[in-house]
């Protein structure tokens, strides 16, 4: 037994103490910038995607639709704004980089949302998307439930193209969509087929704004019912 | 969580995993001592000190056969061994049913006036004519080796008192399960506390004394109702050694509901800091050693750690509960079970999660050790799950308590 301060151990355990902070704080930095990095990875993977569907369409745009259909869209902006939204809510809504991604997620969100426009267009089809306006603040208490709908409406049906927009981003070109579709500060706002909705929409709200998704579900109910 | 939670939550978890470092690192350097005295690899008692067992009892008709018989049953040289039934002025059949011991050879009788605990350990102490005294409140039992453990720590002369560890009496439900574990982990930090030569409470149950501590210090103190924190510091403030024999074995039957639990425990913990601010001056202290340095400062960290980590835990929970509902308010049960793919991006990975889980298994590791001390096997089972995922909800009521308590000067009470 001892009798007195052991003053090493004390040290020992402060330094082996410190060690084991640092490390943490090097291996969270670590897995921070991988997770930063899928990011990045996945957002120029779809700016390609899209550049790519673009020079497509611009090749063939005296071809049929059959060669540029909606298929030619990417298909990873859900993915990525799932990513995005996590990523959010571990780093807050003001980190920088969180910002900068943002930033560039809508500059992607609103080229695809273009290019689909233009390939429904010459396809003759109504365009299947759907745009939304939320804001991180506390001013909009229905948000997060609305992004709960929103998520499952788009797992529900993968043809259906969500776009979704922080109201207060600093980038002018939301600003000009949101100024184009004279959407007001009264959130969470719903764009579709230019009619602007807003408070609250349930799956079944959005579903009667939108048939088309009713085919989708009838045309879905015959092939498993034929299998 | 706001920065301010997060810093104080980095503050705590620093504290909390430099003061597991350090016991862990004690028991590294005492590993092999350890397992010495495990297998008994431990000198001879060459002299057993005559003792005398003080069983102070207010109400105890039920218990209190089962508390001298146990004595009697301990494996000690019966001419060194006397047992002192304090009747406390119960009001039940306590004293009837003592007499039967009467004329038994070991066991003297003496019946006062309700005093409170510590009133009926002094009038033990009072009549005391041998070496040692110790105490064993009457719902404990103890084991029949356990004096004899205890023996082995006063052969050196420098030790003043040992305490035992406690293990509780058949713990059976979750509530019970769940104390097994804490008591099992007190027996693991009362053995480091012991190399630190820093244990601060002598356990009411079955802790022996030299006879002289009382002479010089004098006798037990009301205390905030936690004698044994009190005595325990008024030693360490003397210089007085005290030991623990973590082979000793008491037995004491927990609290079977939540509410006489979680009135235990105000009192302990209330106790605790009471106790400790009457000490306030051996905080910090390099008088007096680790106790002083370390083991004092960090229990009363401790009370203020765990109320405000579990508070946040608590809020966090609440929040992801809340978040669940609106998700069920907005979509119901059309949830897309295939979109579930395990994807390495949605781990957690930040700071506060990896310190987290080393610190969670720091504390793990050392519950696992204090069961093979305890125990001497090493096993999970459904105890060390109770304690992981209801632990941290119950603690903080009863410190809560105990805090506001002290800070309102509200009065805790026995039972």
């Amino acid at each position: 037994m001892e009798n007195k301060t052991n003053w090493k151990k004390y040290i020992f355990s402060f330094v082996i103490t410190a060690i084991i902070f640092a490390t943490a704080i090097i291996l969270s930095n670590y897995f921070a910038n991988k997770k930063l990095d899928e990011i990045r990875n996945i957002q120029d993977k779809i700016a390609i995607d899209i550049l790519s569907s673009e020079t497509q369409f611009s090749l063939l745009e005296e071809s049929s639709c059959k060669d540029v259909g909606v298929g030619t869209l990417s298909t990873e902006l859900g993915g990525l704004e799932d990513k995005l939204s996590y990523t959010e809510s571990q780093r807050g809504h003001n980190d920088p980089e969180v910002l900068t991604l943002k930033r560039y997620y809508s500059l992607l969100e609103i080229k695809d949302y273009l290019l689909m426009n233009k390939i429904s267009d010459k396809c003759k089809k109504t365009p299947l998307s759907i745009i939304y306006f939320y804001s991180t603040d506390d001013t909009c208490n229905d948000c997060e439930k609305e992004g709960y709908v929103l998520t499952n409406l788009r797992e529900t049906y993968p043809e259906l193209r969500v776009y979704s927009f922080d109201y207060n981003i600093d980038l002018s070109a939301v600003k000009t969509l949101i100024s184009i579709n004279k959407v007001k500060d009264t959130l969470p706002a719903i764009v579709i087929k230019d009619k602007t909705y807003y408070g609250f929409q349930s799956i079944e709200d959005l579903e009667k704004a939108m048939p088309e998704l009713a085919k989708i579900k009838a045309a879905e109910a015959t092939t498993t019912i034929q299998k | 969580m706001s920065e301010t939670t997060n810093i104080i939550t980095y503050i705590f978890l620093f504290l909390s995993l430099n003061f597991e470092v350090f016991l862990l690192i004690t028991y590294f350097e005492n590993r092999l001592e350890i397992k010495k005295e495990n297998f008994g690899l431990v000198p001879e008692i060459k002299k057993y000190l005559s003792v005398t067992i003080i069983v102070p009892c207010w109400n105890e008709e039920a218990t209190v056969s089962k508390t001298v018989y146990s004595l009697l049953n301990l494996d000690y040289p019966k001419d060194k061994l006397k047992i002192m039934v304090v009747n406390d002025g119960s009001t039940d059949s306590t004293w009837q049913v003592v007499q039967k011991f009467k004329n038994h050879p070991q066991i003297v009788l003496h019946s006062k006036e309700n005093g409170g605990k510590y009133t009926a350990l002094n009038y033990g102490l009072s009549n005391l004519t041998t070496d040692l005294v110790g105490c064993l409140d009457a719902d404990s039992y103890v084991h029949k080796d356990a004096l004899k453990h205890i023996m082995i720590h006063f052969q050196n002369k420098e030790i003043m008192a040992v305490a035992p560890s406690i293990k509780l009496w058949q713990p059976k439900s979750i509530l019970q399960l769940l104390q097994k574990v804490e008591y099992g982990f007190g027996i693991f930090t009362r053995k480091m506390f012991h190399y630190m030569q820093a244990i601060y409470i002598t356990p009411g149950p079955f802790s022996i004394f030299k006879r002289e501590v009382f002479e010089k210090l004098g006798g037990y103190k009301h205390a905030h109702n936690t004698e044994d924190i009190e005595i325990a510091l008024r030693m360490q403030k003397n210089g007085y050694k005290i030991a623990h024999a973590h082979n000793a074995i008491v037995y004491t039957i927990p609290p079977r509901t939540v509410k006489k639990l979680l009135k235990q425990r105000v009192r302990w913990s209330h106790g605790f800091i009471k106790n400790a601010s009457d000490y306030r001056d051996m905080f910090f202290n390099k008088k007096y050693g680790n106790v002083g340095m370390l083991i004092l400062p960090m229990a009363a960290i401790s009370v203020v750690s765990v109320i405000f980590v579990s508070t946040v835990s608590v809020i966090t929970i609440l929040q992801k509960l809340w978040s669940g509902y609106v998700r069920f308010q907005a979509i119901g049960w059309n949830i897309h079970w295939s979109g579930w793919n395990f994807d390495w991006f949605y781990i957690n990975t930040q700071f506060i999660a990896i310190v987290g889980i080393v610190v969670a298994l720091g504390t793990i590791s050392m519950i696992l050790m204090s069961k093979k001390m305890s125990e001497g096997k090493l096993d999970v089972g459904m105890d060390l799950i109770y304690y992981l995922a209801l632990y941290m909800f119950i603690a903080p009521l009863w410190m809560g308590k105990a805090v506001y308590n002290a800070l309102f000067k509200v009065k805790t009470s026995w039972r």
